[in-house]
């Protein structure tokens, strides 16, 4: 069974058409990279699966079970997201311990306390951090604190935005190993969005390249080692980002 | 003019105060600039961006800054007045903020607002201004510059955006361009583009670059010598081409830390920061 | 002492309780740093124990008249003097603290709420349901406040029941203005986004997460607003479509002074200070507030 599928996925915002004709189908346990530029439409993708862009047509299933249009309880406990920006996602005024024991106070789960310390430990927080507030926290910890929030409710599929974007290298390579060990323990299956094409070569299997809305070229990631994409925009993303050895002077 | 130093900082110091007393942010830099790339690099609470403003003076109350000596081609920049001061920026010394957007003012034409750049700091005839502004605009190769200049800051996109914010500061022809993440808010392909443009425009004009970036690589390429910052302090001081050669195990984790085109590393190493400092 | 404020300030708290008293105690902590915001506060505590003491501080009934000793001056028998029924003044006025916080808090419990949870819902869920109400809250806030409180008025009959109605059905519509355009700031933030991708409803997204973040900023505002109810309600009792004679309120009183005010200027006067005084404080203490609470102003990342 896959895990993803979209079947000629068009979205659009108002009148105009941001994304054309996706299809895509991501294998069960697979981590798979959507890569592109701002304005290709890649996020957009991810928001029309989390539910949270309304205006789409064609099929989108997560783990066999269609989507509806609006967001469900049931979808909730399959399928969780990681947002960019880990200052925006995160409630300013509620503290991690809160932030954590809401999906559960949402389901009806119980033991919550030892449910959320566990969690707090497998993403690699100090107990200590558990009554902070947002603001108390760094960029990485923050992003740590909203990793644990979408796996409360152990689902099998993320979607992950950009999570490692505004973070510092140092940090980001931190959340890369914690989602990569993450991926492995779980059995859990990633549709990452990223422009950072070193960032696919480390965390994934396949990517799909995006350019104004169309997908133009599906690879494994192994083909970043040695640059043997067919499509010329794909060819010149992969130059600017450094790919090339002859462009390094 | 070439055996005078460009920019000479010795012993820099920015300060702000918390409840807990002040806290020093930039602990005591020092550089000479000549004119030539220099790249700052460090993450994020470094204190690079805090150097790079100190330089124009410009670190915002309650803030303070002080040094031993901030010499500017002969000139002490911390004995000049405001209304000298203000002279200065941007006529001889000019800075690039990392996002266009905010930098631009929306209600203004692109072309007054460079008009408005070069004429605070030149007296020119109305025509003359005209040419200059379609030559930078030119230079900084937008194809059409007659139609851009009648535009607005929202009407243009980010790398035009930034193309346009490096034409407004290297209008009045500075000696010392200081770019503090100039191609951070913009797509990687546009990147190259904005950096090979400050670069060739620097390397022709003779002008003296710092680059302030917390992407080693990307200041690798751009630059000639490197300072790389930790916590207000330089760890790390070597030319461009030396840096994979960095000693400092700070430099040595976070260049070990950037994921490559070619990973085959099941896990990235992580920065014990407990080797070097208190924190 | 020290190892309380510690465990308060600790950076790390180890139960649900540290950390919340540890909030409390930071934001005390700042707002006694700003001198008027003490004073505010010192004034609000001052009003509040007269209203609570009232038959303990008063040294006159404030209702038993006393014809022998009407219009006398402000003297060691009575501090304010006495008005034209030989009241006390001073215990008029003391009891008249307890109408002006019985007036200040059910308006605040009213109309907060109330504009708090319209400006919210409507701000939130935008389109028809935005369009609707604020056109509503416009038709209310396009008439004066005085006004329209007292065409309510008019038509409910005088009274302090129906002043309170009154002032609480012409406060809400700033508050509601308030409340969603706070509400637009963060509707498309992530941490909302990621509620809604946890399955939680609308009305538990609204209640639990919309709403704490609007009542910062609504506490600044009530307290400001305070002062201008309090205005409001004594200009009523002014009008003598507020409370009713014999009752002590302010405006009430002002209004009966005003008669003698060239040659008996204590009788106006005094609650006249007792007004300004109490709205200042409101003022001080909401200005206080506004600085430590709204997150706009910032200084806490």
């Amino acid at each position: 069974m896959s895990a993803i599928i979209l079947k000629n996925l068009d979205i659009s915002y108002g009148h105009t058409k941001v994304v054309e004709g996706v299809n895509i189908e991501v294998a069960e346990g697979e981590s798979f990279a959507l890569v592109g530029e701002s304005g290709s439409g890649k996020s957009t993708i991810l928001k029309a699966i989390a539910g949270l862009a309304p205006d789409w047509s064609g099929e989108i299933s997560v783990l066999g079970q269609p989507r509806g249009r609006n967001v469900d309880q049931g979808f909730a406990t399959r399928c969780q997201m990681v947002f960019q920006d880990p200052y925006g996602s995160l409630h300013p005024r509620k503290s991690v311990d809160t932030v954590l024991s809401e999906p559960l106070k949402i389901h009806g789960l119980g033991n919550r306390d030892a449910r959320v310390i566990e969690m707090l430990a497998a993403v690699g927080l100090d107990q200590r951090f558990r009554f902070r507030y947002p603001h108390q926290l760094s960029g990485g910890q923050r992003q740590r604190v909203a990793i644990a929030r979408a796996l409360m409710l152990e689902p099998k599929v993320m979607l992950l935005d950009e999570p490692t974007s505004a973070l510092d290298v140092s940090v980001q390579a931190e959340i890369l190993n914690l989602l990569k060990k993450l991926r492995r323990e779980q059995g859990l299956t990633y549709l990452m969005v990223t422009h950072n094409l070193p960032v696919v070569s480390f965390m994934c299997d396949r990517m799909a390249v995006m350019n104004k809305g169309r997908i133009v070229e599906i690879a494994p990631a192994t083909a970043l080692h040695d640059g043997s994409f067919t499509d010329p925009y794909t060819q010149s993303l992969y130059a600017a980002s450094g790919g090339n050895p002859d462009r390094k002077d | 003019m070439s055996d005078m130093p460009l920019l000479e900082l010795e012993n820099l110091r920015v300060s702000f105060p918390t409840p807990q007393g002040r806290v020093e942010v930039v602990k005591g830099l020092s550089f000479t600039l000549g004119r030539e790339r220099l790249g700052i690099v460090g993450e994020s609470g470094s204190g690079k961006s805090m150097t790079g403003r100190a330089i124009l003076r410009l670190v915002r109350k309650p803030g303070r800054q002080q040094a031993d000596r901030m010499i500017f081609d002969g000139i002490d920049l911390q004995g000049l007045s405001e209304r000298k001061m203000r002279d200065l920026r941007g006529a001889r010394i000019s800075m690039i903020m990392q996002d266009p957007k905010f930098s631009l003012n929306p209600v203004m034409t692109i072309g007054a607002q460079i008009a408005e750049a070069l004429k605070t700091h030149e007296n020119l005839a109305r025509s003359e201004v005209k040419s200059r502004v379609l030559e930078m605009l030119h230079s900084v190769r937008i194809n059409d510059p007659e139609r851009v200049v009648n535009l607005y800051p929202h009407e243009v996109s980010g790398g035009m955006g930034q193309r346009i914010m490096i034409a407004m500061m290297l209008i009045p022809r500075p000696d010392l361009l200081i770019a503090d993440e100039p191609t951070s808010a913009l797509d990687v392909s546009v990147q190259a583009q904005v950096l090979d443009l400050i670069d060739e425009l620097v390397r022709d004009k003779g002008m003296g670059l710092i680059l302030i970036s917390h992407d080693l690589n990307l200041v690798a390429r751009y630059c000639d010598r490197i300072l790389v910052m930790h916590a207000g302090e330089v760890v790390e001081s070597c030319a461009a081409e030396d840096l994979h050669k960095a000693t400092h195990p700070y430099t040595q984790g976070l260049l070990a830390a950037v994921p490559r085109m070619e990973e085959t590393r099941e896990e990235l190493p992580v920065l014990d920061r407990s080797a070097w400092s208190g924190t | 002492m020290t190892t309380m404020t510690n465990w308060l300030l600790d950076d790390s708290p180890s139960s649900r309780l540290q950390a919340s008293l540890g909030h409390s105690y930071r934001v005390t902590r700042m707002l006694m740093r700003n001198p008027l915001a003490v004073v505010g506060a010192l004034i609000l505590l001052v009003l509040i124990l007269a209203a609570i003491f009232a038959p303990w501080i008063a040294p006159h009934s404030p209702l038993g008249q006393n014809l022998g000793q009407r219009l006398l001056p402000p003297s060691a028998a009575h501090w304010m003097g006495t008005d034209e029924l030989g009241r006390d003044i001073f215990s008029r006025v003391i009891y008249g603290a307890r109408i002006t916080l019985l007036i200040v808090a059910l308006v605040a419990v009213i109309s907060a709420p109330l504009g708090l949870l319209i400006g919210a819902v409507s701000g939130y869920f935008g389109g028809w349901t935005d369009k609707i109400i604020m056109g509503v809250t416009d038709v209310f806030l396009s008439m004066p406040k005085l006004i329209l409180a007292l065409a309510f008025v008019a038509a409910l009959g005088p009274g302090i029941e129906n002043a309170i109605i009154a002032i609480a059905i012409t406060s809400w519509p700033a508050y509601a203005r308030i409340a969603r355009a706070e509400t637009l700031t963060f509707r498309n933030s992530e941490f909302i986004s990621a509620m809604r991708l946890l399955g939680a409803s609308h009305t538990r997204i609204i209640t639990g997460h919309v709403l704490p973040l609007c009542t910062s900023s609504m506490i600044v505002r009530v307290t400001l607003d305070m002062a201008g109810i309090i205005l409001t309600a004594a200009g009523l009792g002014f009008l003598g479509l507020g409370a009713q004679p014999p009752l002590p309120e302010w405006g009430a009183m002002i209004s009966r002074g005003r008669a003698f005010i060239l040659d008996q200027w204590w009788v106006a006067t005094m609650p006249g200070f007792a007004i300004i005084i109490v709205s200042l404080g409101f003022c001080f203490l909401g200005d206080g507030l506004r600085d430590v609470l709204d997150p706009k102003q910032g200084g806490k990342s």
